[in-house]
């Protein structure tokens, strides 16, 4: 373990730099900008499923009162993707729609009421398609496939890898397990609706403010869609009113406000309607799961095959990376030494999913937690011995050559067992009442960037003057977890100053140094690093200017408390300002600079950029619920959680993060569906987008929770942090799983665990049948044959064996 | 008589109607199919107040009337004509914050700051009418303003310290509130006080 | 920004005046008292009035009454103000907790209780917005011909879903009614009709001013709502019901369901075996099995419809059980 070194700032638990804007309703989100001559946006979506568009007639919509400009698809033609290997969307539907909600015109009016108006004299022809409505579906040869892209008719990506030989594993296994699991799409239903404002000035150069996560790539589409140098575009993001991933897409909108600003030379403002909210979607994907896994008596894993296929809806996304990301983190938990991961992800005509908090890894961590607590139970093992036994030594590479670096998970499960009463509890608590486990991790940024580049993933500028005044400049972007606080207490602990004291100017393509964005859980460990370099190299000029005045030697320069001064005399010294002040005598005007890239990863295979991060954080949690064995209604009653956080960079922040992971694990547990139906005329439709009808837990769903903040420090984290923002949800919904078979016997297979299909799974216990609610079977997917990568046990360097070699056939 | 018949109508075909807002009596025009929502944000300059849905199905645009929280966006703004209206811009002065919002600001109860307002004035009205109330009194309070961030967990606990506060008692956030269960506090060296070291 | 369409209003200071405008303005006139189910339906374009006449000038119609004789509840009184008033609370408690399961505290600060009465039927294929309904091609309750529900019903399916109405029935409970012609007072159960378009049997002129309670006289309620959440959903199955006992045996029994059809349901069977038995587990059994076959939901709200009849004969027991 890394020595700790004692911090002032940092680890305490001070309020949000932002938090007196907010608690008074003064942050300005999108919505609340202004600008005069200002025009309103609403977007023609399609009311079709899949279609060709056959025309588009605007004529009488100019015409209408109010209506300033009209644009379509032809508008717009170049395509853009989040990822690279996916540029498949358009801003405005060009030839095609594919689901209901794709937008395909958009009008800016002077009001919004003008603009809503119009829409309704646009009018467009469409031929329909058959929709794809399920995994099923998409599964099968299609005679017009939604994209012309992808791996076959419909799927979009089919991946398959082999680390180690899965066969000597589980010939090697005393038992072997398979399991089948669904793990429902869900989304991030932030309570801010996504908005935009766009303003292209008379100097030819455009400012987007927009509630988006990743203000990088928005600067980056645009300027590509709307074919305009980079140095033109300035993406500023506001304040999210709650990101969670939802905003960490590039969207039709901020494209399309952007052009009509460009057209019509005044500012253009769009916010979305809640039902719009749910189109832009790129929540969780569906994930069907198949899990094979052999075991030895003792618990401990030789193998695991793991299948996934995935529901991705109308268009790429992140989807690529979610489907990698299904099989990327199962192994650094426990011990896996031989491991396969076949995944697929399907395009169907639905609103795109992406990345929701936990992106790719909650659906895979829910079929791994479950199916170890069933092997436990069938081999007469406690279920917190089968994982205790078997954690990833720290230090070390998995089978998939992801580097485990600090690993607190031991010290987390200790926390929860200890703290929930397991040991005289679980399994003797009445009928009805019971207690679940389980363990998850996360990564702290991903390894690599969305675009292949070699330039840092966060940069930091520091600017100090003779005020004493201290900014910090980061591209990061604040969406209420805190990432500007953060900053504020790393520079403030490195100049010994109060972080009350520092400016934090975030989110400003103009003004602040990249950052990619708040998602991937990348923030505190990123912008971190970057932020310490900039602020050692600032403290480096003020022990140097300090050290003549003082007359001591630069080594012996201590700042802390405000105050720079000699730290073997701590009463000689001089304030802060001061020091500052003879550095911009000495040095001139004051700047800094500090940047991070990861390091290199381990693995060199294809696929090996999904999942490596320079740390891994690590939860584990004991959720206890209270059936009702009648009719399979239960409430969670209280939930213990301990996360390793490495080190808390600020405390009550961390705290906010678990708690809110846990009510999001809990929402989707429970009865968080992002659910479709097919009409009677075949249309696929989003089922109920309302706040009314997605159900988000409410005050009274939400149990007790005991949080246990560990701090196992990393060496690649600032000051030893690692992640907390997504990693506490994971283990949510399997302990939910697992708690509900030790209260009434019964498994379900499935988030959301209902009360319904608990009350199924009762009957069918009660009929003599399999006690379990799940799906009952696997479609074939057309995996490719895998390509093999020897693990480092086996003497591995990262890359996959020649296929000739190994006989394994072609890798496509 | 029909009320509308003796309503002041601009030229442009906007009811003129007098409101309370925040103490302070005014008038404003508007067209008669917009919300209070609509009225605060778009013709009064309170942007304070947020929308998550306009439907009733949040909360997110709570504000008090005459003392009791309601949804700005099912009101008409015609219907608040002579009503007391209180948004979050009245909450705090220069006196300072209000014992909720310094509390929800210390224990990080407003995280995005999005569903804040709509909660702030709704635990107000609770605090007004119930000064001492349970964490059931809490949770039923604001079993209608939704929260993707907090768990609401900070908000309950925020609403437990404000209430003492406002009771007159010292109270400080509890230790587990901010640092958990059984934290290790080894790795902290004592807080000092800027320009003190 | 989810807006209304554009519409006049008017705030008559009292039930005549309303009455009239209502009356000069047709079938374009609605009457608002909360709103807050008349303007979510307004911004979806469910309903689209071209007058509003809002009710919340008129004191009168906010009144509460009670006292041994009764009480008489104004059709505009809000729910919090009912769920507030202290010999409502002592008199009707299984009233009182069917009202405080509506939505949500800042919504019973808002709606009235003649809202909740008079509740829109709702349905997952109608409560959705003009957009949405346009891509399933509209259903027959609004701008369409067909209930997607069941294709094949000649009536619309949408649910009863109000939360006071069961328990209101149960207490024999009656509606007053204003209009040009005067004043009539209906008992409620006679309000509604299996017939999720046409679900009051109630004039469009006709005022709903006033709901009067009988004496207090020896019942007692429960009641009993299956939800998701503990706050903001309808019932997708609801239970009103009111007993009145000599000793340990029943004299009389009133239950209802909410939530499974267009209309309330009156459980005559079950109300017919409870009559002169002890409430005993035997008893309770019986009515429930006899409950759940008058249940019969379709597939239009939260939860499977199945599930949802399946869980009558249970909600329907607790309810009972709280009685005994």
């Amino acid at each position: 373990m890394t020595s700790r070194k004692r911090t002032r700032v940092v680890g305490r638990p001070y309020p949000k730099v932002d938090g007196a804007a907010k608690v008074t309703g003064q942050t300005k989100f999108a919505d609340d900008i202004v600008l005069p001559r200002m025009l309103h946006c609403k977007l023609l979506r399609s009311r079709l499923a899949h279609a060709r568009i056959l025309s588009i007639d605007v004529s009488r919509a100019l015409a209408a009162p109010g209506v300033v400009a009209v644009v379509t698809g032809r508008d717009l033609p170049i395509p853009f993707g989040i990822l690279p290997v996916s540029q498949d969307e358009h801003a405005l539907s060009t030839d095609r729609v594919r689901y209901v909600g794709d937008p395909v015109a958009a009008v800016a009016a002077v009001d919004e009421d003008a603009a809503s108006d119009a829409l309704a004299a646009i009018d467009v022809e469409y031929e329909p398609l058959p929709p794809v409505g399920t995994i099923e579906e998409g599964l099968r040869p299609a005679s017009t496939p939604l994209h012309d892209y992808g791996d076959s008719g419909n799927i979009h990506k089919l991946v398959s890898m082999e680390f180690g030989h899965t066969d000597d594993g589980f010939a090697r296994a005393d038992r072997i397990y398979e399991d089948l699991f669904f793990y429902e799409g869900s989304t991030h239903l932030p309570l801010e609706q996504h908005a935009a404002v766009a303003d292209f000035g008379p100097d030819g150069r455009l400012t987007l403010w927009s509630s988006t996560q990743t203000p990088h790539y928005v600067h980056r589409a645009l300027s590509k869609v709307l074919a305009m140098a980079p140095s033109k575009v300035r993406v500023i993001a506001t304040s999210n009113g709650g990101g969670f991933g939802g905003k960490s897409d590039v969207f039709n909108h901020e494209i399309v406000v952007a052009h009509l600003s460009r057209v019509t030379g005044r500012p253009v403002k769009i916010c979305l309607t809640r039902e719009e909210v749910f189109y832009c979607h790129r929540g969780r994907h569906p994930t069907l799961m198949k899990v094979r896994t052999g075991v030895k008596r003792d618990g401990a894993v030789t193998a695991m095959h793991f299948q996934t296929v995935l529901d991705g809806g109308g268009y790429g996304s992140y989807g690529v990376a979610s489907t990698y990301y299904t099989g990327a983190l199962q192994t650094v938990t426990y011990e896996i030494p031989a491991y396969r991961f076949d995944g697929a992800r399907v395009f169907t005509n639905k609103p795109p999913c992406g990345p929701k908090r936990g992106h790719g890894t909650p659906q895979p961590r829910f079929a791994v937690e479950v199916q170890l607590d069933k092997i436990a139970c069938d081999l007469g093992l406690d279920p917190v011995e089968i994982r205790r036994r078997h954690l990833h030594p720290r230090g070390t590479l998995t089978a998939n050559f992801l580097r485990v670096g600090s690993m607190g998970l031991g010290a987390c499960i200790d926390k929860v067992v200890a703290a929930s009463g397991w040991g005289t509890r679980r399994g003797r608590l009445p009928y009805g009442r019971g207690l679940g486990l389980a363990c998850s991790s996360y990564l702290c940024g991903a390894g690599l960037p969305i675009y292949w580049n070699s330039m840092p993933q966060s940069g930091v500028q520091l600017k100090l003057d003779r005020s004493g005044g201290v900014t910090v400049f980061c591209g990061s972007t604040e969406i209420g977890q805190g990432s500007d606080s953060i900053l504020a207490s790393i520079v403030a602990e490195v100049l010994g100053i109060d972080p009350f004291d520092i400016r934090i100017v975030t989110g400003d393509t103009d003004l602040t140094p990249v950052d990619l964005g708040s998602y991937s859980s990348r923030v505190t460990l990123m912008t971190g690093n970057a932020a310490i370099q900039a602020a050692e190299r600032a403290r480096a000029m003020l022990a140097a200017a300090s050290a003549g005045k003082l007359g001591i030697p630069e080594s012996r320069v201590a700042l802390d408390g405000g105050r720079v001064f000699d730290a073997e005399d701590p009463g000689k010294g001089i304030a802060f300002p001061e020091a500052v002040a003879l550095a911009e005598s000495r040095f001139g005007t004051l700047g800094t600079v500090g940047s991070y890239s990861p390091p290199p990863s381990a693995g060199r295979y294809r696929g090996a950029g999904v999942g490596p991060s320079p740390a891994y954080s690590y939860s584990a949690a004991v959720v206890e619920v209270e059936v009702d064995p009648e009719t399979g209604i239960y409430a969670v009653e209280k939930v213990w959680i301990a996360h390793d956080v490495g080190k808390c960079i600020n405390p009550v922040l961390v705290m906010g993060q678990v708690e809110g992971s846990v009510y999001m694990g809990l929402g989707e547990a429970m009865m968080e569906e992002m659910a479709y139906r097919t009409d009677a005329n075949g249309n696929v439709v989003h089922k109920f987008p309302s706040m009314l009808e997605y159900k988000s837990p409410t005050t009274k769903e939400m149990p007790p929770v005991e949080t246990f903040l560990v701090e196992d420090p990393d060496d690649n984290g600032p000051f030893g942090a690692k992640e907390v923002g997504q990693g506490p949800l994971l283990p949510i919904p399997p302990a939910v799983a697992n708690a509900i078979f030790d209260a009434v016997g019964v498994r379900i297979d499935e988030v959301p665990v209902t009360p319904e299909k608990i009350y199924r799974a009762l009957k069918a216990k009660a009929l003599g049948q399999p006690p379990r609610y799940g799906p009952a079977g696997f479609p074939p997917v057309p995996y490719p044959e895998p390509i093999h990568v020897p693990t480092p046990a086996e003497g591995g360097d990262g890359k996959a064996v020649d296929a000739a070699v190994t006989g394994a056939g072609g890798v496509r | 008589m029909a009320r509308n018949a003796k309503k002041n109508w601009d030229a442009d075909g906007r009811a003129v109607v007098g409101l309370v807002v925040n103490g302070q009596a005014l008038e404003a025009a508007f067209a008669p199919h917009k919300t209070l929502l609509e009225v605060l944000r778009e013709d009064l300059n309170l942007p304070g107040t947020k929308h998550g849905c306009e439907l009733g199905e949040c909360g997110t645009c709570a504000v008090l009337v005459d003392g009791k929280p309601m949804l700005s966006c099912l009101l008409l703004g015609l219907e608040c004509e002579g009503r007391r209206i209180e948004t979050v811009e009245a909450m705090s002065g220069p006196g300072g914050l209000h014992p909720l919002q310094k509390a929800f600001a210390d224990l990080g109860a407003a995280q995005c700051g999005y569903c804040t307002p709509g909660i702030l004035l709704t635990a107000k009205a609770l605090l007004e009418a119930n000064p001492n109330p349970s964490l059931a009194e809490i949770r039923e309070a604001l079993a209608g303003n939704l929260c993707r961030c907090t768990g609401y967990i900070k908000i309950f606990e925020a609403v437990e310290l404000a209430a003492a506060w406002l009771r007159g008692e010292a109270a400080q956030p509890r230790h587990e509130s901010l640092y958990g269960s059984d934290f290790d506090e080894s790795g902290l060296l004592p807080v000092v006080r800027n320009g003190n070291g | 920004m989810m807006r209304l369409p554009k519409f006049r209003y008017f705030a008559p200071t009292s039930v005549r005046e309303a009455v009239r405008i209502k009356s000069d303005s047709g079938p374009d006139g609605a009457f608002v008292a909360g709103g807050t189910d008349l303007y979510p339906n307004m911004k979806r374009r469910q309903q689209t009035p071209r007058v509003v006449i809002g009710l919340s000038r008129i004191p009168t119609l906010r009144r509460i009454r009670a006292g041994a004789e009764g009480a008489a509840l104004g059709a505009a009184a809000a729910l919090s103000s009912i769920e507030g008033h202290r010999r409502i609370r002592r008199d009707y408690p299984g009233l009182v907790r069917a009202i405080t399961e509506i939505s949500t505290p800042p919504l019973r600060n808002m709606g009235t209780l003649g809202g909740n009465v008079l509740l829109d039927t709702r349905c997952n294929y109608y409560d959705q917005t003009f957009e949405w309904r346009q891509a399933i091609d509209f259903c027959m309750k609004k701008d369409g011909a067909i209930c997607w529900v069941a294709p094949a019903s000649p009536r619309c399916l949408a649910v009863q879903s109000a939360d006071s109405v069961p328990v209101l029935i149960a207490l024999s409970a009656r509606a007053v009614f204003v209009s040009a012609e005067g004043e009539r007072e209906m008992p409620l159960d006679e309000l509604y009709r299996n017939d999720g378009i046409h679900y009051l049997a109630k004039k469009p002129d006709e005022l709903l001013t006033e709901i009067r309670l009988p004496s207090k006289g020896g019942w007692k309620a429960s009641y009993r709502k299956l939800r998701r959440r503990g706050a903001f959903d309808f019932p997708v199955l609801s239970v009103g019901a009111a007993l009145r006992q000599e000793g340990a045996v029943v004299s009389e029994a009133r239950l209802v369901l909410g939530g499974v059809a267009s209309a309330p349901v009156r459980l005559g069977r079950a109300e017919e075996l409870l009559r002169g038995r002890l409430l005993d587990d035997g008893a309770i059994a019986e009515a429930a099995d006899a409950a759940s076959e008058s249940s019969r939901p379709m597939d239009n709200t939260d939860f499977s419809f199945l599930w949802r009849k399946e869980m009558t004969r249970r909600f329907v027991a607790a309810a009972l059980r709280e009685l005994a």
